[in-house]
């Protein structure tokens, strides 16, 4: 397999107006790693994962994925990765297996394909069952049998979880270690703590705009000599309230 | 190409199985024409009401056939001939529910009005007296005539002679506007703009909402294969749309009678979809919510639809009125449908629309380009 890195990005710049949204990011995340970045509320993930997945041009700086350069828009590369943005993220009136079906086009990804990419996010019996009816758990199963539909190697998920009760989140766990056990490379963001430190080989801690820390769970702890994950954010963070 | 396909077929889906959208852009317009198409049927033939008091010999003693000839354009009621039926039909002249009020001086013999069907036979003259209304100079016109005509007509009949010159008349075969020829191109051209505006600009600030724009630029597909699609399905709708309208107004009730060359509808309809898609475009690009992009492209498209005489005619608009309205892509879209529906026009009225469109579209389009955001923020 090609050892060049799943992603390597350095010195992500991205400014809105006078606010530096992104202020000097460097990641390297390797193939097959399940890395996390988090951060609170307007730390700047959202922003570096859209320079990452190349939605959005940096003003400085450049990141390649795969070994290939995200910016400007490379339809070859956009065949090898997956990209969840949000779970709304579906057409209007379409029942599940629509949905996937026609994401599942896109990438000339055959019906049968489609089918069984629904299938093993458990939403068979659901795959007559528009968007809306769908319960928030199943929602966002839809949404990353979606991003995964083309079989990509590397996948981009934002806050898979958010807004899961504890059993749908549990699930949803087990599909994502599924889907990087099968070699994918998994990049997400996500606030809870607990989730970053049970799935992710790596964490990028992130705050104003950079990167403050970048290990493995365990390793972070230890270095801080706290007790989670959770500890060592706010340690790295502070505790203030961010809205 | 299967992105293109299947694009289309995500859309036109969505848009079917949205009730609102359907009723909206397919159901609405058509209840309108039913409507106004029903409403305004028999207006051209708006027939002279008159009230006959008494008896009056040239009306009693007109022959059927004749009798039967006026029935379109005069309608008469009888009542007594008492003094209180006289008073009681001119008061009904005066509040204008009736055009007129005829009746006969006591001069002549009684005894003809009682022979009924003795016709020219009939040899004692009289003073034939009608009222009319002077508050709508050309009804009453048209009543003065009618009547004089028959009084005319019995008059010769009495001298037995052969009349020395008549009057051939005849219809033109109808370049005059009739309700449904006005109706038709008017309500059609409505409904494709609605449909075109609602659901470019509808369609435009959902998938921003959602970030299905940002999850399709993240897709090998190309920006043409989106653009296409929608496109595709909205021309598809406009021609779903003026198939419907042109069935039901051509059906014998409404009696749309189509002209030579009315299939250059077709590129004048699809043309002016594009024109109003760009319209969608910018009201899309501009409204950030859902709400705001129906209540923009509502205060775009009817007063452009009442402005552009798609309801009713302008011919006795203000000329202000009428200056503007030769601004609205949707006045010279149902002008030109109009002309190559039923008045026997061809290329020289659709082209320059064609064309006028196209520009219109184009110019729009960059408009909406120019402030065009992937994002809502």
């Amino acid at each position: 397999m090609d050892q060049t890195p799943a992603i390597m990005a350095e010195g992500l710049r991205k400014r809105y107006g006078d606010v530096a949204a992104v202020d000097g990011v460097s990641l390297e995340v390797g193939r097959g790693e399940f890395y996390g970045i988090l951060g609170p509320n307007g730390a700047g993930k959202t922003t570096t994962m859209e320079m990452l997945e190349g939605l959005r041009r940096p003003d400085e700086g450049a990141a390649r994925l795969l070994g290939e350069p995200s910016w400007p828009r490379d339809p070859r590369l956009l065949r090898r990765i997956g990209v969840q943005l949000q779970a709304s993220a579906f057409f209007e009136k379409l029942t599940a297996r629509e949905q996937i079906r026609t994401f599942g086009a896109l990438y000339g990804v055959p019906a049968e394909a489609a089918d069984a990419m629904l299938a093993k996010v458990g939403l068979t019996e659901k795959a007559g069952v528009r968007d809306d009816q769908l319960s928030g758990g199943q929602a966002q199963r839809l949404s990353i049998a979606c991003a995964l539909v083309h079989d990509p190697e590397l996948v981009f998920l934002d806050e898979p979880t958010t807004g899961l009760d504890p059993q749908a989140r549990r699930n949803l766990w087990d599909l994502l270690r599924t889907i990087n056990a099968e070699g994918r490379t998994v990049v997400l963001t996500t606030h809870y703590m607990d989730e970053a430190q049970q799935l992710c080989d790596r964490v990028a801690v992130m705050d104003h705009g950079r990167v403050l820390r970048v290990g493995a769970p365990a390793a972070l702890i230890e270095e801080l000599g706290v007790e989670s994950l959770e500890d060592v954010f706010l340690a790295l963070t502070g505790r203030e309230y961010r809205g | 190409m299967t992105g293109f396909v299947s694009l289309s077929r995500a859309m036109a889906l969505g848009l079917l199985r949205d009730r609102a959208a359907v009723f909206f852009t397919l159901v609405f317009p058509l209840m309108f024409l039913l409507l106004f198409g029903a409403l305004f049927k028999d207006t051209s033939a708006n027939a002279v009401k008159i009230v006959q008091v008494g008896s009056v010999a040239v009306f009693d003693e007109l022959p059927d056939v004749e009798r039967e000839r006026l029935r379109p354009v005069l309608e008469i009621e009888r009542t007594s001939g008492s003094k209180a039926a006289l008073e009681q039909a001119l008061e009904k002249v005066r509040t204008g529910e009736v055009d007129g009020v005829v009746y006969q001086r006591e001069t002549g013999s009684r005894g003809s009005a009682d022979a009924a069907g003795s016709g020219a036979a009939a040899g004692a003259g009289g003073q034939v007296e009608l009222r009319v209304s002077a508050a709508d100079p050309a009804k009453a016109g048209s009543v003065r005539s009618i009547v004089s005509s028959i009084v005319q007509e019995v008059n010769l009949r009495a001298t037995g002679q052969p009349p020395r010159y008549t009057l051939g008349t005849d219809r033109v075969e109808d370049k005059s506007v009739q309700a449904i020829q006005f109706l038709t191109p008017g309500l059609l051209g409505w409904a494709v703009a609605m449909g075109a505006v609602f659901g470019t600009a509808y369609n435009l600030v959902s998938w921003r909402k959602k970030r299905i724009l940002r999850r399709l630029w993240l897709a090998p597909v190309g920006a043409g294969s989106v653009v296409g699609a929608r496109i595709g399905v909205n021309l598809a709708l406009a021609l779903a749309q003026t198939a419907i309208f042109l069935a039901v107004a051509t059906l014998p009730y409404y009696g749309l009678q189509l002209s030579g060359d009315w299939w250059l509808c077709v590129p004048l309809i699809l043309s002016a979809t594009l024109a109003f898609m760009s319209i969608g475009l910018v009201v899309g690009a501009w409204a950030k919510t859902e709400e705001a992009a129906n209540g923009l492209a509502q205060l775009i498209v009817l007063p452009m639809a009442f402005l552009s005489g798609s309801f009713f005619p302008l011919d006795s608009a203000p000329e202000w009125v009428q200056t503007i309205s030769r601004f609205l892509p949707l006045r010279h879209l149902a002008d030109a449908l109009q002309g190559v529906l039923s008045r026997g026009e061809s290329w020289a009225t659709a082209l320059p629309v064609i064309g006028g469109m196209l520009l219109f579209g184009a110019v729009l389009t960059l408009v909406a380009r120019s402030m065009f955001r992937w994002d809502t923020a």
